[in-house]
């Protein structure tokens, strides 16, 4: 199963041209807003609005953003016993999920490399609801169809409605409206209604900052969002500020930080491979990520910190002090907050500990650097 | 005399020497721009080749030279404040200036009403 990879703003669109754009509900209202748009994992999508990637960054990290996610693949998983089913195919720990409560996880295959990340929220003994990226959803649903025999696997389509609200702001601008949303903890969900219009809300987002996201029907989607840039201290971000958030955060972007050729333990995501799991076994490429976690892996991501001011882009290459090629870039750009350069890449495993010297060559010319520890910028989460 | 570039530079000649920036119109398609480097005085400049390099938030460009030349001197406030290339594109945003091989060469370029209506055709 191969999963298209997510164009960057500011990237060239990988995306099939002759296929026309799908649209998220909230298109209309973009344009209404001034938002620039872009081709993005099939979408057409704003990556800015007038205020530009770097104010919305910083208003993000002050008071609250929100965010179109609509074009996210949202998935209903109904049967038995969804969470033993879906243990099958991911690593996380499922069926230990309670109510109410999200994990972060991983589709892997049989050699332990990463062929999506997602959220999984446990809605009810008989039920799993799903978030997958974008660019991977048709190939996440036919994984899904294949691999849960006995699980009848519910897309909502592409013009469902995905807002995140995000940011130190988010919580009482939210609590407005629906009161019990305050004192949801960190990785819960809970459903409501706002105004009349039936949401899902989580209490997660991919920002580094407190927030949600909050799922509705695609005709509720323009209302809700409407609502919300009606508080006062709600801005409309674009993608192009999701992404220097999400970098600033450490959070791995799919099909760059992550993909079918690295494992969770390369990417220094072993968190989301649970204790149970890992003597367990059980999912794909299980025998290999277990190798990795006894022996170490050869290579591993980590946070990039470049001394001077030019950022280092995706593909630069890094060298150790000795001018070898040690691992390459796979994430880097400006960081507002940081308001300076930050990366994240692969290093070789001896190069991999905070504080190594390494060298980027950008433009030809070694710029220098060190392994940095992640994140940047301090999670906010809510944690009760 | 100012004259543009079909790859958004403005060339501004006085005295027999040449400043070159970005234009409103690519500064605005850029975006928030976080790094600038210009040239040292004295490098030879080719033209159409790289000169500068602009980082936004989103991704690098370069900076082409708009004809043949030396550089007399880099703009190094923008090294300390890469947001003048937004604000201020055709004036304090400069890039460098430049000693001009053949000041002829700058003929072929656009003058300001032929830029305007190019940057609408885009």
């Amino acid at each position: 199963m191969a999963c298209a990879v997510e164009t960057l703003p500011g990237d060239p669109d990988l995306s099939d041209q002759t296929e026309p754009l799908l649209r998220t509900p909230l298109h209309a209202l973009h344009g209404e807003l001034g938002a620039r748009m872009v081709p993005f994992a099939g979408y057409d999508m704003p990556v800015q609005y007038p205020a530009g990637v770097l104010k919305e960054h910083l208003h993000t990290r002050t008071g609250a953003g929100l965010f179109d996610v609509s074009h996210m693949g949202q998935v209903r998983l109904r049967g038995d016993d969804p969470a033993k089913a879906l243990e099958a195919l991911v690593p996380g720990d499922i069926q230990g999920l309670a109510e109410g409560r999200i994990r972060y996880t991983l589709f892997t295959n049989d050699h332990g490399g990463i062929l999506d990340d997602l959220m999984v929220t446990r809605v009810g003994p008989g039920e799993l609801f799903l978030v997958v990226n974008a660019a991977c959803k048709q190939a996440d649903l036919a994984h899904l169809r294949a691999g849960l025999p006995g699980v009848a696997v519910e897309y909502l389509g592409d013009d469902a409605g995905l807002l995140a609200l995000q940011g130190p702001a988010a919580a009482a601008v939210l609590a407005r409206h629906v009161p019990a949303a305050a004192a949801m903890p960190f990785m819960s969900a809970i459903t409501a209604d706002i105004r009349g219009i039936p949401v899902r809300i989580s209490r997660s987002g991919y920002t580094g900052e407190d927030g949600y996201e909050i799922g509705a029907a695609g005709t509720d989607a323009e209302a809700l969002a409407r609502l919300l840039l009606a508080e006062p201290e709600v801005a409309p971000i674009g993608l192009g500020a999701r992404d220097s958030l999400r970098l600033e955060a450490g959070l791995c972007l799919y099909g760059h930080d992550i993909d079918t050729t690295t494992t969770p333990v390369e990417a220094a995501l072993t968190w989301a491979v649970a204790k149970r799991r890992r003597e367990e076994g059980g999912f794909p490429g299980a025998a290999l990520v277990q190798r990795q976690f006894r022996e170490g892996a050869v290579r591993k991501r980590v946070g990039i910190l470049p001394e001077g001011r030019a950022p280092a882009r995706e593909h630069t290459e890094i060298q150790g002090a000795d001018g070898a090629v040690i691992g390459s870039i796979t994430s880097g750009g400006f960081g507002p907050s940081v308001n300076g350069p930050v990366a994240m890449g692969y290093v070789a495993a001896a190069h991999a500990a905070v504080g190594t010297p390494v060298n980027l060559m950008v433009r030809g010319k070694a710029l220098p650097a060190k392994v940095a520890a992640l994140p940047f910028v301090p999670h906010r989460y809510y944690r009760g | 005399m100012i004259r543009f570039t079909k790859d958004h530079e403005w060339v501004r000649v006085q005295d027999g020497i040449a400043t070159v920036g970005i234009t409103d119109y690519a500064q605005q398609a850029l975006g928030d721009v976080v790094f600038v480097e210009v040239p040292e005085a004295g490098r030879a400049l080719e033209r159409g080749k790289d000169a500068a390099v602009v980082e936004s938030v989103k991704a690098a460009s370069e900076v082409y030279a708009p004809a043949d030349g030396t550089v007399t001197e880099g703009n190094t406030g923008l090294t300390d404040n890469p947001a003048l290339v937004n604000s201020d594109p055709m004036g304090e945003g400069w890039f460098f200036r430049m000693k001009l091989a053949d000041p002829a060469q700058l003929d072929g370029l656009m003058d300001e009403a032929a830029y305007s209506a190019y940057v609408e055709a885009l």
